[in-house]
C-alpha cells in the first residue's frame, strides 16, 4: 500500500509499505478514505516529539471503510463506513471505565502520562496512522463508530479530531451564560472551540492569531471579534482594556508548543529542542483571563518542561483544565448539533490533496502558505 | 471596572445573541455538556471484556518502568533496531518519564536515527531527495510572498532550511578539514 512515511525533521515522503495485519482478536484493517493533517502533526514533523522514529506513518484523523476484521469484533462488519477517534483506548481500564478516553492504561507501553492516538509517535504507542491507504485500529468495538447515512465524509472527518477538540475545549472553559471568552488561536481547534463557546452561552467571543485569513474566518464561520496580536505591542493589555480592565472570564489556549510571538521561547522550543513547548500563547492566556478565571488549554506540548508563568497562574486563583480530547465522547451530542444545523464543520477546509502530494502539504501547513486551515488528504482518487 | 462590584455590561443580550448565532445557548445547562463532570461511569463504550485479551508480543517491547506490566495492545511500528535503537531501550530501562534524561536521550535517538537513516538512503534505490520531501516544491504555486506579509513567524521561517541542511553543511566542513590535514 501506499503511506506517508517520516524521514526526519522537515521531511516526509510516500512509501510503499506492507498492508498492515490484525494483531489482536479485536483489531479491524480500516481502508482510509479521508484523512487529514492536524496541527499537532506539526509537532512531529518539526521533530520535537520525542520518539518519533524514521519510517514512522502519522495521521490520527481519518475515516474509511472496514477492510477486515479480528475474530471478537461484534460491533463492525466488513464494507461498513467508520469514523475513527483520534484516540485508541480499551474501554474498561481505570481511566476508560470513567470516561477518560484519551487517558487509557491499556493501548500505550512507551509512556504512562499518554494514551494511545494513531500515527503520533512511539511515546503514544507506536502505532501507524491514517495517512495512508490502509490502517490497523485496534479496539474495534470501542472507538470507530458508522457514520450515519446524512453526514457528508468531510463532516465525519473533523469529528475524528478537531471539531470534537474545539468542543470539548469549550467544555474545559466552564463557561456560563455572558462569561467573556478569549480563544488563542485561530486554527481549525480554535475556531471549533470559538463556535461552540457561543453553544454553552458565551456573551462575547474574541479571536486571537496573527494570520489574518484565519481571522477572516472566525469572523465569518465563529461570529467572533478578533485581534490580531501582531498589531499590538502587548496583546495582554489590548485582552485587558478589551474587557474593562477586568480580563477575559474564560480563555481557551488553542496554539501549543509552536506558538509564535517571542522569539525566544519559539526558538528554544520549535527550533533547539530545549523545552518541551513554547508557551507563549499559555502565558498570554494565564495572563490574560480574570483573577478567579479558568484557562482551557488544548494546545498540546512535548513531554519535557517548559518555560510557563505559574506563578500568576497561583497569584490570580486561576482553574486550569486540560486534556487530549475524550473524542468519542463528544459524537452523540455534536451529531444533535450538525442535525440541527448548528454548524457545519466542513466549511472549514480549505485544500485536498492527494496522498501522493502530502509532502507539499506538510509544508503549506507548517509555514501556513495559500489560505491554509485544514487540509484533507485523499489517499486514492476515487 | 474591577474596581468595583458590578461586571462591565455585554454589548449583547442573549436575546440578541440567539438571534444571530445559531445553536447560541444550545448546551447552556452543563448537564447537557457530554464531558460534564469529567469522569463518570455511566458512559457505555461498547467492550465486552474485564480485562482485553493480550496481543501477542513478537518482540521484547520497550517500555516504560512506570507500567508494572506490559499493556495488553501496543503499536508494532518500526521496532527498535540500531545505534538509535540501543539509545532509546536504555531511556526506557533506566529513566521514568519523570526524569529529563528519559526525554532527552529518545530527543538524541531521534537525531542519531535521522542522520544514520538518510546516509543508509544513500546505499539503497531511493535515496533521501530534500527537495522532494520537504515539499518546497509547492512554494511558487503557493503565493509564498503574499502569503507570509506581515507575519511574525516569518523571523525564525528562515531558520527550517538551515535545520534541514546544517548538518550537511557542518559534515561537509568537517570532512573539507580533515581532508586538508590529510593531504598536508
Ligand atoms: N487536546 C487535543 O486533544 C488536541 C487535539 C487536536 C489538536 N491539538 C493541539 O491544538 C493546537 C492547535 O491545533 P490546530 O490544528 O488548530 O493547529 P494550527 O497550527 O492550524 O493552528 C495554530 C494557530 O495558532 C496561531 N498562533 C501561533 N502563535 C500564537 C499565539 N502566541 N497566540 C495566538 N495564536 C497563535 C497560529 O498562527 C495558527 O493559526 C496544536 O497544538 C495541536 O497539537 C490538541
Ligand atoms: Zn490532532
Ligand atoms: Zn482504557
Amino acid at each position: 500500500m501506499r503511506a506517508m512515511v517520516y524521514r526526519g525533521p522537515y521531511k516526509v515522503r510516500v512509501e510503499e509499505k506492507d498492508v498492515p495485519r490484525i494483531e489482536h482478536p479485536n483489531d479491524a484493517i480500516v481502508k482510509v478514505v479521508r484523512a487529514a493533517i492536524c496541527g499537532s502533526d506539526l509537532h512531529l514533523y518539526h521533530g520535537m516529539m520525542p520518539d518519533t522514529r524514521i519510517g514512522h506513518t502519522f495521521g490520527h484523523e481519518f475515516i474509511g471503510v472496514v477492510e477486515q476484521v479480528g475474530s471478537s469484533v461484534q460491533n463492525l462488519q466488513v464494507g461498513d463506513r467508520v469514523m475513527v477517534p483520534f484516540n485508541i483506548y480499551c474501554g474498561t481500564c481505570f481511566f476508560c471505565a470513567r470516561g477518560l478516553y484519551s487517558n487509557c492504561h491499556n493501548v500505550n507501553p512507551n509512556a504512562t502520562a499518554v494514551g494511545g492516538i494513531y500515527g503520533y509517535s512511539h511515546t503514544t504507542g507506536g502505532y501507524d496512522g491514517g495517512q495512508a491507504q490502509y490502517v490497523r485500529v485496534p479496539f474495534a468495538d470501542v472507538g470507530p463508530q458508522k457514520i450515519p447515512d446524512w453526514l457528508d465524509d468531510e463532516d465525519a472527518l473533523l469529528m475524528t479530531d478537531a471539531l470534537s477538540t474545539g468542543y470539548f475545549g469549550a467544555q474545559l472553559a466552564d463557561i456560563r451564560e455572558g462569561d467573556t471568552v478569549a480563544v488563542l488561536g485561530a486554527g481549525p481547534v480554535g475556531l471549533f472551540a470559538a463556535r461552540s463557546a457561543w453553544l454553552m452561552g458565551a456573551g462575547r467571543v474574541v479571536v486571537i492569531d496573527q494570520l489574518d485569513y484565519r481571522l477572516e474566518k472566525a469572523k465569518e464561520f465563529a461570529y467572533a471579534e478578533t485581534r490580531n496580536y501582531a498589531e499590538y505591542d502587548d496583546i495582554v493589555v489590548e485582552m485587558k482594556y478589551a474587557t474593562d480592565g477586568l480580563g477575559f472570564d474564560r480563555v481557551i489556549e488553542a496554539v501549543g508548543a509552536e506558538a509564535d510571538g517571542n522569539l525566544i521561547q519559539h526558538v528554544t522550543a520549535a527550533k533547539l529542542k530545549l523545552q518541551g513547548g513554547s508557551p507563549v500563547a499559555l502565558n498570554w492566556a494565564i495572563d490574560g483571563v480574570r483573577k478567579g478565571g479558568t484557562v482551557s488549554v488544548m494546545g498540546a506540548y512535548g513531554p519535557i518542561f517548559s518555560a510557563v508563568k505559574f506563578g500568576d497562574a497561583m497569584n490570580k486563583g486561576l482553574t486550569l483544565r486540560m486534556n487530549q480530547a475524550p473524542v468519542a465522547r463528544q459524537w452523540p451530542r455534536l451529531l444533535e448539533h450538525i442535525r440541527n444545523g448548528y454548524l457545519k464543520p466542513s466549511d472549514i477546509v480549505t485544500h485536498r490533496i492527494p496522498l501522493e502530494h502530502i509532502a507539499e502539504g506538510y509544508h503549506m501547513m507548517s509555514s501556513k502558505l495559500d489560505g491554509m486551515i485544514k487540509p484533507v488528504i485523499i489517499p486514492d482518487e476515487d | 471596572m474591577p474596581y468595583r462590584a458590578e461586571k462591565p455590561p455585554l454589548a449583547e443580550t442573549p436575546e440578541q445573541l440567539r438571534a444571530r448565532i445559531p445553536g447560541w445557548g444550545a448546551d447552556l445547562d452543563p448537564a447537557d455538556r457530554p464531558s460534564y463532570p469529567r469522569e463518570r461511569t455511566d458512559l457505555p463504550t461498547g467492550a465486552h471484556w474485564d480485562f482485553p485479551e493480550r496481543q501477542p508480543e513478537p518482540y521484547p517491547r520497550e517500555r516504560s518502568i512506570e507500567h508494572t506490566q506490559l499493556p495488553p495492545v501496543f503499536g508494532t511500528a518500526q521496532p527498535l533496531q540500531g545505534a538509535a535503537g540501543a539509545i532509546r531501550r536504555y531511556a526506557y530501562d533506566r529513566f521514568s518519564e519523570g526524569r529529563a534524561a528519559h526525554w532527552l536521550l529518545l530527543i538524541a535517538a531521534d537525531r542519531v536515527e535521522s542522520t544514520t537513516e538518510h546516509l543508509k538512503s544513500f546505499a539503497t534505490t531511493r535515496p533521501d531527495n530534500p527537495i522532494t520531501e520537504t515539499g518546497i516544491l509547492s512554494e511558487p504555486r503557493r503565493h509564498p510572498i503574499a502569503s507570509r506579509r506581515g507575519r511574525v513567524d516569518v523571523r525564525h521561517q528562515v531558520l527550517d532550511p538551515l535545520i534541514v541542511a546544517g548538518p550537511w553543511i557542518a559534515g561537509g566542513l568537517a570532512a573539507v578539514a580533515v581532508l586538508r590535514r590529510v593531504l598536508r
